[in-house]
């Protein structure tokens, strides 16, 4: 396990909306300046606080959507109907509107073009990557850094989705990207649909015997199955690292 | 001298709960789970419990011995550092003091450690006089093992992520030494009520 102590103060930092920008039906995309901010590896989150007029605050954590080489941080908030922090992250903010935030919070779910380099090319894992709808945020960072530093490592995205206007980060998606659409698919979908299951990941994923580092992120219950169901196929517990966004269906 | 969100204001209940420690909200029935890797399925012919490290004797027990040892009922209110909180679990187990009662400990801080390899550190001063324990029951029910069974950590009065899941054991250390998350920035003891979420807060 890696000891790399990050042992520095985590203070918050004003970051102004410069775009709040659709990126699905569901899910906007805002792009803040943060004037202070010391950089992140792709697959660290921020913690955001909203403070109310009589001094209520409320805090939610929130993945990087956007590579280290970006100078503005990127969001992807999915608005959550009933929610208290989403809505308004996703419906009252507005460009030049200012909010705390403080990060970049997480040293273990990352994938950095520079933690490999120490590593031959050849010699590297793969990186797998499994995605449940806005669980696809700290992945586009890491593929978006990936490519952008030129990174040889192998690797795979299987990426549940709704419907194919679910689908976040279009651009970025490239031939390492299975997208499997659960609520039905359009005229002339070419992916795969139906849930990530056994048979889709034996498919679609690197193999146990291939060793890859294997990154799972999205809704608690996503997470929690297809962890469960790697193992199950014969990787090693230590070389599957979880992020998980929460949800209504949280195990009681 | 926190910044007001134009427009912001509490969705959640109106009254101010003082059960609930700065940054918090109420999960309610919900119990949330957070871990970082897969959940661990070790079958109790497999499990057992030790006490090592800075102590003059070492303690292992069995699944059955741990079982057997004088078990204590609490009921006590959580707080998860990702801010949820939970009012009034129920959970059964056995007291870090009665775990460490005959071990001899000389050091001054401890480090749990798990199936899986996970691991936190604790001052003894955080797990002893009745402020600890290892739990194998939640609600009346064996604990599951997305919720850190067959057994797990119970420190209910810091964040919960001092409450390793699926605890094997403690070390006794003659220091601090960081655990998992610890070594990731979080905050080295993680008293919820003073927001001790990330090291330096
Ligand atoms: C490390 C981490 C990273 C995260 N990254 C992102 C991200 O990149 N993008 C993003 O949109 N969210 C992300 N989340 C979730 C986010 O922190 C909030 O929980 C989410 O925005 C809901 O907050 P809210 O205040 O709107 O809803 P709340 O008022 O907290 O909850 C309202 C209702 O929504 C339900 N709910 C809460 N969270 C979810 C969820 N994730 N999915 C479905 N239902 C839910 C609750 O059960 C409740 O019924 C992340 C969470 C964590 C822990």
């Amino acid at each position: 396990m890696a000891r790399a102590a990050v042992q520095r103060r985590l203070t918050w930092l004003r970051a102004r909306l410069a775009d709040n920008l659709p990126e699905s039906p569901r899910v906007r995309r805002l792009v803040f300046d943060v004037p202070d901010w010391r950089g992140h590896l792709p697959g660290q989150h921020v913690d955001v606080r909203l403070t109310a007029e009589d001094g209520y605050t409320a805090q939610r954590s929130y993945s990087i959507a956007s590579p280290p080489e970006d100078p503005r941080l990127h969001l992807l908030v999915e608005d959550l109907e009933g929610g208290e922090v989403s809505p308004y992250l996703t419906e009252e903010m507005q460009a030049g509107d200012d909010l705390e935030l403080r990060g970049p919070i997480g040293g273990y779910f990352v994938w950095s073009a520079a933690a490999d380099a120490a590593t031959p090319a050849d010699q590297r894992r793969p990186v797998q990557l499994v995605a449940g709808g806005a669980g696809a945020s700290p992945f586009l960072a890491m593929l978006d850094h990936a490519r952008r530093a030129g990174d040889p490592t192998p690797v795979r995205l299987l990426y549940s989705a709704r419907t194919a206007d679910d689908v976040l980060g279009g651009d970025l998606l490239g031939p390492e990207t299975t997208v499997t659409l659960t609520r039905g698919a359009p005229p002339g979908w070419r992916g795969r649909t139906g849930r990530v299951d056994r048979a889709l990941l034996q498919e679609q994923t690197f193999p146990p015997d291939a060793r890859p580092r294997v990154f799972v992120c999205g809704p608690t219950v996503f997470v929690e199955t297809v962890a469960t169901t790697l193992v199950d196929l014969g990787h090693a517990s230590s070389a599957v690292r979880l992020e998980r966004f929460g949800g209504t269906g949280d195990p009681a | 001298m926190s910044l007001v969100s134009r427009g912001f204001g509490r969705r959640r209940s109106a009254t101010t709960d003082d059960r609930l420690p700065p940054g918090q909200y109420d999960t309610g029935d919900r119990f949330p789970v957070l871990s970082a890797g897969p959940t661990p399925h070790t079958p109790p012919a497999q499990w057992d419990l030790a006490v090592r490290g800075e102590v003059a004797a070492p303690q292992t027990w069995t699944w059955e011995e741990f079982r057997a040892l004088p078990r204590e009922s609490v009921s006590v209110d959580i707080h998860c550092v990702t801010k949820w909180s939970k009012f009034g679990t129920r959970w059964e187990g056995v007291s870090v003091d009665t775990l460490l009662a005959d071990a001899g400990v000389q050091g001054s801080h401890v480090l749990a450690f798990s199936d899986g390899g996970y691991t936190t550190n604790l001052p003894l001063d955080d797990v002893t006089n009745g402020r600890a324990w290892v739990v194998d029951t939640y609600d009346g029910q064996p604990l599951a093992p997305e919720h850190g069974g067959p057994a797990r950590l119970l420190v209910p009065h810091l964040y919960f992520w001092k409450s390793a899941k699926w605890v094997r054991g403690l070390s006794v250390t003659p220091r601090n030494e960081p655990g998992f998350w610890e070594t990731f920035g979080y905050h080295d003891r993680g008293d919820p009520w003073r927001e001790q979420r990330y090291s330096g807060d």
